[in-house]
């Protein structure tokens, strides 16, 4: 290969990023489309009954989420057995397959001795991270 | 187009608009929003949602913004939908359209890592704020603020000029240092274009601002990356696009955890929309072929200018 058609490839990293992606979106986007079917179906009982969503998408989030006995942040995981809190677990792959993209590139990157792409990449990770761990709270309105 | 033909596209697109409010259905439902959406059944809701965004999927494509600037404005005007669901819902929208693109951009070598990852670190940590902020404030002041920033993408829609290829006499020093290059082959001619980029603090700086605004709105925030890129800092137009949709699956991953782990996620909601406007996208693109993108661009824009409206007589009158 010369050097022409090298310099045209994409670098290791973000050829290994794109790999990733790729899979973790595919894997999240038909997992998506699954739960959604077992949720309106009515395979798995939902915690809100379908009929009474309505009734509630008008409320603010902390009305929301009071009025239906709801907790924010990962208390879903304990609730997955509901058909509209399975929809969850593949809206969060989906949220979440940035953050191991990141990870997944440090190595690649330290190898090559690009130690300050390897600490962007650490430091997103770790962003990414502290963003889905939920330890960020909101104010309410 | 002449410019009275723009005009009166814009206009035609607002009383599309309007006609749309006046439907019974829609109008009630935005209008007194917990008792008139509950009177109709449940499944009407998800079918209109996924009308509505195939067909934002198909205008984003030919009128060249992304679904994620047209969702929020326009459900949140039209549907009876809070505001924090529909900022939850326009962020995991606008994150599975850039998910679903940036792989084959990144391998292209279109979207380059290397020029989106410190401008990621900046806008992603911004949009934490972002949506920190639009979660805190009383949802009035973000439906103005909404309004204003809806009405101002329109102005930059309508005036913001690109260049193919900018011209960057030097790489300036950070870029030099953080080893922002590249090259490629342009397709339609087989040009092989080496870039690099200057102005980056300047560029990195606005990023700032960049990311508070897809945070606190639920934006996806191409149409301010893309100029960004390219007009500022120098990035050619394509490695600017690409760069923008691979990045908003970057920034839109940061803010939609918060909005996530706040409860701000329906999955009535959320769903539909997300399979419309991708399946929208999917065949928007084909259709790229055959329609007039001029024509579909002012009908977005004139959509667009409506819902910037609304949402200020929303937080204003209430």
């Amino acid at each position: 290969m010369d050097e022409l058609e090298k310099s045209l490839q994409a670098r290791p990293e973000q050829i290994l990023y794109a790999n990733l992606l790729e899979k973790g979106m595919l894997f999240g986007l038909i997992l998506v489309l699954a739960t959604y079917i077992v949720y309106l179906t009515g395979l798995l009982k939902p915690y809100i009954p379908l009929e009474e969503v309505p009734g509630c998408w008008h409320m603010s989030v902390d009305k929301y989420l009071d009025h239906c006995r709801i907790h924010a942040g990962w208390a879903w995981l304990g609730m997955v057995g509901y058909g509209d809190f399975l929809n969850f677990i593949g809206i969060a792959l989906l949220a979440g397959i940035t953050i191991m993209c990141f990870a997944a590139i440090i190595p690649v990157l330290w190898k090559q001795n690009d130690k300050l792409y390897a600490l962007f990449a650490l430091l997103e990770a770790v962003i990414l991270g502290v963003a889905a761990s939920g330890i960020l709270g909101a104010g309410g309105h | 187009m002449t410019r009275s033909a723009k005009l009166a596209l814009i206009v035609g697109a607002c009383l599309l608009a309007v006609l749309l409010m006046d439907h019974p259905v829609l109008a009630e439902a935005a209008g007194a929003a917990g008792q008139t959406s509950s009177q109709y059944p449940w499944w009407l809701w998800p079918v209109l949602l996924f009308v509505v965004t195939f067909v934002m999927g198909v205008a984003a494509v030919l009128g060249g913004g992304g679904g994620g600037v047209l969702f929020v404005p326009i459900i949140s005007g039209f549907f009876p939908f809070h505001l924090d669901f529909v900022r939850g819902a326009g962020l995991l929208v606008a994150l599975a359209g850039a998910l679903a693109a940036g792989p084959g951009l990144l391998k292209m070598n279109l979207a380059s890592l290397r020029l989106a990852m410190p401008v990621a670190l900046i806008a992603s940590t911004f949009s934490i704020i972002g949506a920190m902020i639009g979660l805190a404030l009383p949802t009035k002041y973000v439906q103005i603020a909404l309004g204003v920033t809806i009405l101002g993408i329109c102005v930059l829609m309508l005036t913001a000029k690109k260049s193919e290829l900018p011209d960057v006499p030097r790489a300036d020093r950070l870029s030099s240092i953080l080893g922002i290059y590249g090259v490629y082959q342009e397709a339609t001619t087989g040009q092989i274009i080496d870039w690099k980029i200057h102005r980056t603090w300047q560029g990195l700086v606005l990023f700032v601002a960049i990311g508070i605004m897809a945070g606190m709105f639920g934006l996806g925030a191409g149409w301010a990356n893309v100029p960004v890129l390219n007009l500022l800092m120098g990035a050619p137009l394509k490695i600017s696009v690409a760069t923008s949709k691979f990045l908003l699956s970057i920034t839109d991953t940061s803010a939609a955890w918060i909005y996530m782990n706040n409860g701000c996620v329906i999955p009535l909601i959320v769903v539909p929309s997300l399979v419309g406007i991708m399946l929208g996208s999917f065949v928007g693109v084909r259709l790229l072929k055959v329609a007039k993108p001029t024509l579909v661009r002012w009908i977005v824009i004139g959509m667009l200018v409506f819902a910037g409206l609304k949402a200020l007589q929303k937080g204003i009158f209430g």
